[in-house]
């Protein structure tokens, strides 16, 4: 038999918490478009992400087994007619997160369909991305997520983004109990059956929220998107504790006694990471040799590159995913079962809450694709999305420290960006309070006819957005006692967003102690890829 | 909410001429057949020259090029108009321009053009994109004949924020509501002298503006 202390050593490798010891190695962390390289303090508590779960062995066969074994509604084929108008709304560009190497997952959802559906004697197909009030998918992009062959057949005419702010272009259904309005694109809403293309990548997407926020207006979004709802969200990936969700759920419930849709959803493992650069998925313990070189070698190479051409290289490099599910019919149980696929990939159990928690922040958001992460984004990621990563309660503390890791440097895309400019360079010195926010300056920047022209004409994010991303972090900003900006290279986007700065993370460590006490707890997400955490 | 209105530039703006095309295609409809011959020759050999006073000085340029204007009649003048709207606007007009006018009176915005074109020459325009009103230079007409002269303040540069300010205290509009679009840096006191300044088709300059000043920039072309 292995002596114990053999076997304990075994065990904790396959543990995803790890406790940072004496001879612990320092850590690989996402900052921005570059990385550091830090010794944590002993005892901090680092949590890793699951390793990827094995993906289905044949993602077309599961996708034809999904459609012809749906969860609540008759197979795909017993519902396509002979001269039906068909619409299929596709999730856009913001997941999964960097895009997955070709074929996408949604494309290779399409063929599926497409054939079938040619097959029956579907000729009036439509292809929507869901795009809400994100901005408009490029042509580049586009055919990237559908392949050649289909965006020849369908682009421009018959394939395009959902437009939000078309005045015909939008149907209006009865309100829900709560008066919530729900509105519907009118070429979806004027469908005979509609198939949503899906890619569950947190399991905050999919579900009722597909329809619901996808192909909607703002006048439907403005009644979970406002900073009441966010407030009494305990965790937006946890459907029974997220206002948010239940809202949707309103409104998709709703749309579907109108409408007949099919939902096909599909979850990915977390294998976000390909050659040459998988170490990152990997615990800093098992890094070999040849890891720690890359490590350095790509370190020091984005810290040389100017940031534009950093953000080009990491944005040129794929993810690799593999499909873990297909699950495919009614909005409620199909979407229940991604959801378990989900859970079983993300989330790790750890105990007890952290005084302090560390974010890294990467480069990209689901708001940054082949744009850049700007102060509201760094925002939405530490506030928003890492901070609400849990099932229960949240890693950090009430009243506790949350400290993220990026230069926040003060740049905007003002192509994707616009409206976010002004919301930062003229709302936020006024004000951070989100109530007062929605209540003074919301409706100017969604009627604002510059911003309407470069969301319908241009790629630009909807007027409305930086609100929403402002919003987005209103929970976590309620929750935590303060938040260090660990490596801002200045000093005024820290003071804007109402955050302290250091230059290291030990300086911002160090302040966070002096805060929580000496005896904090300190819990580092090692995020990318995603991890969820259950906090017990 | 207080009530808002939103400027349109028009040449370069919402139209891709500028007010030297709409003199030429006077100058070549001005009169006999006969004259038109030679009046085009002069014409293009002028045009180049009023291209460069143009981006020179924009004042000094209406007043010396509104001369031409001189004895015409004001019932041809407005004829001429609708088929130079016909002829030469209405196809210059930029693909996305009723999108962007419409939009702002979707948004509660009242439409009001600002340009340095004479007033009748823009009101078929003015009909067509359906706005509520113009600010525009006025013709001075004695017995029914132009005399060439344009009624002050001539509407360029900086008297076009001046115009705008006057016409938000006549009606009662917020200026800080209001909006403005122009493409050309000439135009820089109109759209700063609106609380929500837009770059529209910007010349080099005008873009680094709005660069500056985080402008909205919006490609209509």
């Amino acid at each position: 038999m292995r002596p114990f202390k053999t076997l304990q050593k075994l065990y904790d490798e396959e543990s995803q918490v790890v406790i940072t010891e004496k001879g612990s190695p320092p850590r690989a962390l996402f900052y921005g478009e570059g990385f550091l390289q830090e010794d944590l303090p002993v005892g901090t508590r680092v949590i890793f992400p699951r390793p990827p779960m094995a993906g289905v062995p044949n993602v077309k066969a599961a996708i034809r087994w999904a459609i012809n074994h749906p969860e609540g509604m008759e197979p795909l084929h017993a519902l396509l007619k002979p001269g039906m108008r068909l619409t299929c709304v596709i999730d856009d560009i913001s997941v999964p997160l960097p895009p997955m190497v070709t074929p996408d997952v949604r494309q290779s959802i399409l063929e599926v369909v497409l054939e079938l559906a040619a097959d029956s004697g579907v000729d009036d197909i439509h292809l929507v991305i869901a795009n809400a009030l994100h901005r408009r998918m490029t042509e580049g992009e586009m055919r990237r997520m559908v392949g050649q062959k289909i965006y020849d057949a369908f682009y421009p005419d018959r394939y395009y983004n959902h437009d939000a702010e078309d005045p015909d272009g939008i149907v209006a259904l009865e309100r829900t109990s709560h008066g919530e309005e729900v509105s519907v694109n009118r070429r979806v809403a004027e469908s005979d059956l509609i198939i949503y293309v899906n890619v569950n990548f947190v399991p905050m997407n999919g579900g009722h929220k597909s329809m619901g926020t996808g192909v909607s207006n703002y006048a439907s979004l403005r009644h979970h998107h406002n900073p009441k709802t966010i407030r009494e969200s305990d965790s937006y990936m946890e459907p029974k504790a997220s206002a948010l969700y239940k809202s949707n759920e309103r409104i998709g419930k709703n749309i579907d006694k109108h409408l007949k849709v099919f939902h096909i959803e599909t979850s990915l493992n977390n294998r976000m990471f390909g050659a040459p650069t998988d170490f990152l998925a990997k615990k800093e313990e098992d890094y070999t040799e040849g890891d720690r070189l890359k490590f350095q070698a790509m370190r020091y190479a984005l810290s040389k590159m100017p940031r534009a051409v950093a953000r080009k290289v990491l944005s040129a490099v794929p993810a690799p995913y593999d499909v873990t599910g297909v699950y495919a019919g009614a909005t409620e149980p199909a979407h229940q079962k991604t959801l378990e696929t989900s859970w079983k990939q993300y989330v790790v159990p750890v105990e007890g809450q952290s005084d302090i928690v560390i974010f890294p922040i990467p480069f990209i958001s689901p708001y940054s694709v082949n744009s850049i992460l700007n102060p509201l984004l760094v925002q939405v990621m530490g506030l928003g999305y890492f901070y609400n990563l849990n099932r229960g309660v949240p890693l950090v503390k009430k009243g506790g420290v949350l400290i993220l890791l990026h230069p926040a440097y003060d740049e905007f895309d003002p192509e994707h960006h616009p409206s976010y400019i002004e919301f930062f360079n003229r709302l936020l010195p006024e004000t951070r309070d989100s109530m007062k926010l929605e209540h003074k300056y919301e409706k100017e920047f969604a009627e604002n006819p510059s911003y309407v022209h470069l969301y319908r004409k241009g790629n630009a994010y909807h007027g409305v957005h930086p609100f929403y991303m402002w919003y987005w972090g209103e929970n976590g900003r309620q929750h935590v006692g303060k938040v260090i900006v660990a490596g801002a290279e200045n000093n005024h986007v820290p003071a804007l967003m109402g955050w302290d700065r250091t230059d290291t993370l030990t300086e911002a460590i160090e302040e966070a102690r002096g805060f929580m006490g000496r005896s904090a707890t300190i819990s580092l997400l090692r995020i990318a890829p995603t991890v969820m955490v259950d906090v017990k | 909410m207080p009530a808002k209105a939103a400027f349109f530039d028009v040449d370069g703006t919402l139209v891709k001429t500028n007010v030297v095309h709409v003199y030429a295609y006077y100058a070549m409809n001005r009169g006999s057949v006969l004259g038109i011959a030679g009046r085009t020759l002069s014409t293009a050999v002028s045009v180049p020259l009023f291209g460069v006073m143009d981006v020179v000085n924009r004042k000094t340029f209406n007043e010396f090029f509104y001369r031409y204007y001189a004895g015409l009649s004001e019932d041809r003048l407005v004829t001429i108009a609708q088929d130079m709207f016909e002829d030469v606007l209405q196809p210059a007009l930029f693909e996305q321009s009723q999108d962007l006018i419409d939009q702002a009176r979707r948004s509660g915005c009242r439409v009001v053009l600002v340009t340095g074109a004479l007033d009748f020459t823009m009101r078929p325009l003015a009909r067509h994109l359906g706005v509520d009103d113009m600010i525009a230079n006025k013709m001075q007409f004695v017995g029914g004949k132009a005399t060439g002269k344009v009624i002050p303040p001539i509407i360029e540069g900086a008297n076009k924020a001046n115009a705008i300010r006057a016409y938000c205290v006549k009606e009662g509009l917020a200026l800080d509501q209001c909006h403005g679009y122009s493409d050309s840096a000439s135009d820089y006191a109109m759209l700063a002298v609106v609380g929500r300044p837009t770059a529209v088709n910007p010349d080099m300059r005008l873009r680094s503006i709005a660069r500056a000043y985080n402008w909205p920039i919006l490609d209509l072309k």
